[in-house]
């Protein structure tokens, strides 16, 4: 059952993903995008990590792509829809995307399933992925996570400044 | 081993019967919730003409009681037009995707006890998830329309819905602090054991500001931009006509009713009374929980309608900054405010 419900939303995000970027109309891109970012919250349902799924379309689908909705509507894209191809020298980023490609098959034998540490699958259903989570957060890598936002409130501070600019000019 | 047990291994009877539980209750829900999205806009009609020293109403049927009926019928039969420069694919799915996320909402919500047909552990911020895709059906709309106004109405809802839902995820905090839950079921129950009987009192601020979210998030007057009729038509679904606009006017009034349902479950205290008024009239708890519930969410439903009929319409620049520079802080003070006292306390 885990096995057919991995394969499903393996398979999706594969084809969204290729959809994506094969979309001409940038909003249909979007919106593949967004039935991706579904399938990946699916897949943190099936690790146990509901708090995770509900935050990635909070966040990615509720916040991230309205944004990107926001931006594609206004640039108003309709004449390069039209153009027989958009960017060029797609060789040698096939090359690239190729050998990646090898590079990540060749790196798949490496990985093996280590004993777990504190935090087993038993212990965080008990406890819920949420109350784990914030534990862990909160007191283990608390430094990493206040760095973590006060890089966020620099984006936000130089959004703001770059803002200002233009209303002065 | 037979076909048969090859089919249904051991144990696949109880899952059968499981699924078919959840079917049952998904049917009961949708059923309800549709009857009441229909006569929801009657009670609308109904409460907003006597505001405004009218009948409402009162043709089809006693006192009009049939109108919702005879109105589905006339959008059911209604021709149904697309622009002819509109992209077809995401003008069909819009409408599709503002219903879907409403209905799916109701998944989570605990209508009385032990009745929720997915009690799962972080159901209030699947109803946020969930509302945010409802926006979706509104950008798209706007945009696949084709047409000026239904693409303003679409920008103006999606700047609106990603301000207010901030607002409203925040207020919402107070409550997970305070019940130590994101379970729907779970903020019910604490807040039967919370001496106050109801989250409402003690989260006050949260509550202004969940109430406030509320009526941005769904779209309602007075901050109903993004189908200001008297600038922009109707705003995002101007081109749509027959059963699609129905599509979107259902998906209003079902995200209307699960704003009233959170709101219940999350500062009214779902189907509990405080243990308070049950000491004074011992008598009220023979009344079932499905009662307190529906009537507070009527109440918050009555709330909306009266807001409507008394407040104009604010105009966008006010209504970004209340979401802004008002609501927004008020949340995280009381984010802070309440923090402070659990400690205090413990």
């Amino acid at each position: 059952m885990v096995e057919f419900f991995f394969g499903f939303f393996a398979i999706m995000i594969l084809f969204c993903s290729v959809m994506v970027v094969m979309s001409r109309n940038a909003i249909h891109s979007v919106l593949w995008m967004l039935v991706m970012f579904f399938h990946v919250a699916g897949v943190y349902l099936m690790l146990n990590a509901e708090f995770l799924a509900a935050t990635q379309i909070i966040v990615y689908a509720g916040a991230i792509l309205v944004l990107f909705l926001f931006v594609i509507m206004l640039l108003n894209l309709r004449e390069e829809m039209n153009i027989e191809q958009l960017i060029d020298g797609w060789p040698a980023g096939l090359s690239l995307a190729v050998a990646m490609l090898v590079v990540l098959i060749l790196a798949l034998g490496s990985f093996s399933v280590k004993p777990w540490g504190q935090w087993s699958i038993e212990v965080v259903e008990k406890t819920t992925q949420t109350k784990a989570l914030g534990k862990v957060l909160y007191t283990e890598y608390l430094l990493p996570f206040e760095i973590a936002s006060l890089v966020l409130l620099v984006a936000i501070i130089g959004a703001v400044v770059l803002a200002k600019k233009k209303l002065k000019s | 081993m037979t076909i048969f047990e090859f089919l249904f291994p051991p144990g696949s009877f109880d899952i059968f019967l499981n699924i078919i539980i959840i079917l049952i209750k998904i049917a009961v829900v949708i059923g309800v919730v549709m009857l009441h999205v229909a006569y929801a806009t009657y009670f609308e009609r109904k409460v907003i003409g006597r505001m405004q020293v009218r009948m409402g109403p009162m043709e089809v049927g006693p006192h009009g009681l049939l109108q919702p009926i005879a109105d589905m019928l006339k959008l059911f039969f209604k021709e149904d037009i697309i622009p002819e420069k509109a992209d077809k694919t995401v003008f069909y799915i819009a409408p599709l995707i503002s219903l879907m996320a409403a209905l799916s909402s109701l998944a989570v919500i605990p209508f009385y006890e032990g009745f929720v047909v997915a009690n799962i552990n972080v159901g209030l911020l699947f109803i946020l998830a969930m509302s945010s895709l409802g926006s979706y059906g509104i950008i798209l709309s706007g945009w696949a329309s084709n047409s000026k106004y239904a693409f303003l109405g679409g920008l103006r809802s999606s700047a609106q819905v990603i301000s207010y839902e901030i607002a409203m995820g925040l207020s919402l905090v107070g409550v997970m602090m305070m019940a130590g839950s994101m379970n729907l079921s779970e903020i019910v129950k604490a807040q039967a054991e919370y001496p106050a009987g109801i989250y409402a009192i003690p989260q006050i601020l949260g509550f202004f500001v969940f109430v406030v979210a509320a009526i941005a998030e769904t779209n309602r007057a007075p901050f109903d931009l993004p189908e200001a009729e008297s600038e922009l038509v109707a705003g995002y679904f101007v081109e749509y006509s027959g059963m699609r606009f129905a599509l979107f006017y259902a998906a209003e009034y079902i995200g209307m009713i699960i704003m009233g349902c959170l709101a219940a479950a999350c500062f009214l205290g779902g189907w509990t009374v405080p243990k308070y008024i049950l000491a004074i009239l011992p008598f009220l708890k023979y009344v079932p929980g499905i009662v307190w519930f529906v009537m507070k969410v009527y109440f918050v439903i009555f709330f909306y309608y009266w807001i409507r009929a008394t407040l104009p319409r604010y105009r966008y620049d006010q209504l970004m900054a209340i979401g802004w520079k008002l609501l927004i802080p008020l949340a995280l003070a009381n984010i802070l405010f309440t923090g402070v006292i659990k400690i205090m306390v413990e």
